[in-house]
């Protein structure tokens, strides 16, 4: 354990190689640039590989392929790049190679505000691409929690053959807190195939996530981002389509008891249940604090799973509470939350590039007595 | 001398392909076959990378290491899987419009970075995939799905595009002449460095059809006879017809071992 003073997007490059990471390709963007720079100085120091591609299309087919060759592979953005690498954050989920993405926010739509934070890309996480595909997203809240969640996101991103969304904002990631740094943590490999080389199926459907190879191994096989059947080939079979559309779904929603990261604060009594994620969750407890002074009984659930959600917990924690969200966004994550808890929720948005302060949330919260 | 094509070296079960009948394809993805045999590379090395569209289905036949990437990324793709790991022999098999439209970044700097990855472009001067749009290399005042009173633009030279990115191998082929085709792929797939085969192929369907070049023996015959050899215009362009031959084979440093070489210095 070593005490050390870091940013958020430092303890992502550190705990990522830490986690395994050996190949980063990325296209510089505010607020994300400082991660790459980073990763360029530590990668070669310990063997791996950086490469600046030349766009963002660039950069998430090039950690797909590094994937492929057995490398764990990340990239870094921000919103407008983060849009141009939705076409292949959906090969590989539907090809089920893991990769981590991390999106930094910033203010949008467009270019928006590139120096100021936001949370605008929830929606954008989840349904970014076409098709119905899954996915997990990832939200810290602080700098050590950003250490610590990217050895999850890789861990997941192996463990389920997923592209794991590291979401994080212009705060968290350029913020300095005092973290200490834990060398306790599990790191997960990739399950390799047993079966002999001529019977390997990279999209075996007897699993519930099939093994898979290293490109060079032995193993000829073939990824294709066409509907396929178990082989990887090819198929406009319904029947073969429909079982690997409900494979890939069944992966991950089989699995939210590990998946679905969330914490919570001082709910137990609380008559009041404020829903806020990222660095807005940090100005929540702050209120929660002040307003708790004044006898008003409020609580926090953080999730720090964007995606999925545990429909249970979410639903529970809300029973018999008055809900409100806080995001930076117009109305994202309130979506899912209403969807979920089925009654009338407060919600508290803005985009301009500030942060949501204690103070308003404190007051808004007044107001509705 | 003829090479034979290994069957093992082919998904047979996957046969027949999905191309049309008279289809230049298959005679481009034969020499890649035969080249391949004859450069005595290790087949368990060999990742065969391709885009979306005809040219891009050639990576589902081939019995090695296969990825079937997006429309224009597969040389991005090619690029992750090369630097990743540098043992991996990686061919790429793309269209001229996933190459040169939609991949065209990646084209350029897949050849500036001098990356070892030997492309092959099947040019058959259209989208045949999409039912006959223009392509970047479509001929001025040719007909195709999107230009039906004539195309208005000039065509571009990929070959020209290749050397002036800074591509270290560059040679260009038709159908009409599959053995020099083979040996030009051979040469790049034994050349360290990017390296970039054009194979002028035919589109009976989709091009061939609305431009008038006959049956697939007369369009492979056009092709024949529109050839030029490069020894003699000493250019890659010509108003005359198709300048084939080997135009560029030098050595510059190449990326994956300058990269590794940098890493050696600064390992700690
Ligand atoms: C992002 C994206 N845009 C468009 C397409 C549709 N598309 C598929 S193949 C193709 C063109 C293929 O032409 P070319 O690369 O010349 O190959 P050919 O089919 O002629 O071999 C297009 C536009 C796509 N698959 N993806
Ligand atoms: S459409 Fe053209 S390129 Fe495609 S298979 Fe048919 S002939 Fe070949």
């Amino acid at each position: 354990m070593k005490e050390r003073l870091m940013s958020g997007n430092e303890a992502v490059a550190i705990g990522a190689i830490k986690a395994g990471c050996r190949f980063f390709a990325g296209y510089p963007i505010t607020p994300s640039t400082d991660l790459a720079e980073r990763m360029s100085k530590l990668l070669p120091e310990i063997g791996g590989a950086f490469i600046q591609m030349e766009d963002e299309l660039g950069s998430i087919g090039a950690i797909i392929g590094a994937s492929l060759a057995g490398s764990k592979a990340m990239t870094a953005t921000s919103g407008p790049g983060f849009s141009l690498m939705q076409e292949g954050i959906g090969f590989a989920s539907f090809s089920e190679i893991p990769i981590v993405v991390v999106d930094v926010q910033r203010v949008g739509p467009s270019t928006g505000i590139p120096t100021y934070p936001s949370q605008g890309d929830i929606m954008q996480a989840r349904w970014g691409t076409h098709g119905s595909h899954p996915i997990i997203a990832l939200y810290p809240s602080s700098v050590k929690e950003s250490y610590d969640l990217i050895f999850t996101a890789f861990n997941f991103s192996e463990k389920y053959r997923v592209p794991v969304i590291f979401i994080s904002d212009e705060v968290i990631g350029h913020m300095r807190e005092k973290i200490t740094v834990e060398d306790s943590h599990i790191v997960f490999e990739r399950k390799k195939p047993e079966a002999p080389k001529e019977d390997y199926l990279p999209f075996d459907s007897r699993y519930e996530v099939p093994p898979l190879a290293n490109f060079g191994e032995g193993y000829r096989f073939h990824i294709t981002g066409l509907t396929h059947d178990d082989t990887g080939f090819p198929t406009s079979d319904p029947v073969k389509t429909e079982r690997l559309m409900e494979r890939l779904q069944r992966k991950i929603l089989n699995h939210l008891d590990e998946i679905f990261l969330y914490e919570t604060f001082l709910v137990e009594d609380a008559d009041i249940l404020i829903v806020s994620y990222g660095v807005v969750a940090r100005s929540a407890k702050e209120a929660i604090l002040e307003l708790r002074e004044k006898g008003v009984k409020v609580g926090l659930f953080r999730p720090i799973t964007i995606w999925p959600s545990s429909e249970k917990i979410i639903a529970d924690l809300a029973l018999n509470r008055k809900v409100f969200v806080f995001e930076m966004n117009l109305g994202q994550y309130v979506l899912e939350v209403e969807r979920i808890v089925k009654k009338k929720v407060e919600f508290y948005g803005k985009e301009n590039g500030e942060i949501i302060s204690p103070e308003e949330i404190e007051s808004c919260i007044l107001k509705s007595l | 001398m003829y090479t034979e094509i290994s069957l093992d070296n082919l998904r047979v079960n996957k046969l027949p392909h999905i191309w049309c009948a008279g289809c230049g394809n298959g005679i481009v993805l034969s020499a890649i076959l035969r080249a391949i045999e004859r450069s005595k590379i290790d087949k368990e090395k060999i990742v065969f990378v391709s885009g979306i569209g005809c040219a891009g289905r050639s990576s589902g036949y081939v019995n090695f290491n296969t990825l079937h990437t997006l429309h224009g990324r597969p040389l991005a793709f090619a690029t992750g899987i090369k630097l990743a790991n540098p043992d991996l022999q990686v061919i790429v098999a793309t269209g001229d419009g996933d190459l040169a439209a939609i991949g065209g970044n990646h084209f350029i700097h897949a050849a500036k970075r001098n990356i070892d990855l030997t492309v092959i472009v099947f040019n058959n001067f259209v989208y045949g995939m999409t039912g006959g749009q223009f392509s970047p290399t479509t001929p001025e005042d040719s007909f195709t799905t999107t230009t039906p009173y004539g195309h208005i633009e000039e065509p571009m030279n990929i070959s020209y595009l290749a050397i002036s990115a800074g591509a270290t191998y560059v040679a260009r082929e038709t159908i009409g002449n599959p053995l020099m085709l083979e040996k030009y792929i051979l040469n790049g797939l034994l050349h360290k460095g990017f390296s970039l085969i054009e194979a002028v192929s035919s589109c009976v369907t989709e091009y061939g059809r609305r431009n008038n070049l006959g049956d697939p023996a007369e369009y492979v015959k056009f092709f024949k006879d529109k050839s030029i050899p490069f020894s003699k215009v000493k250019s890659v362009e010509s108003n005359d017809g198709i300048v084939v031959g080997e135009f560029v084979n030098i050595e510059r440093p190449e990326f994956v071992s300058s990269y590794y070489e940098l890493v050696k210095k600064v390992k700690k």
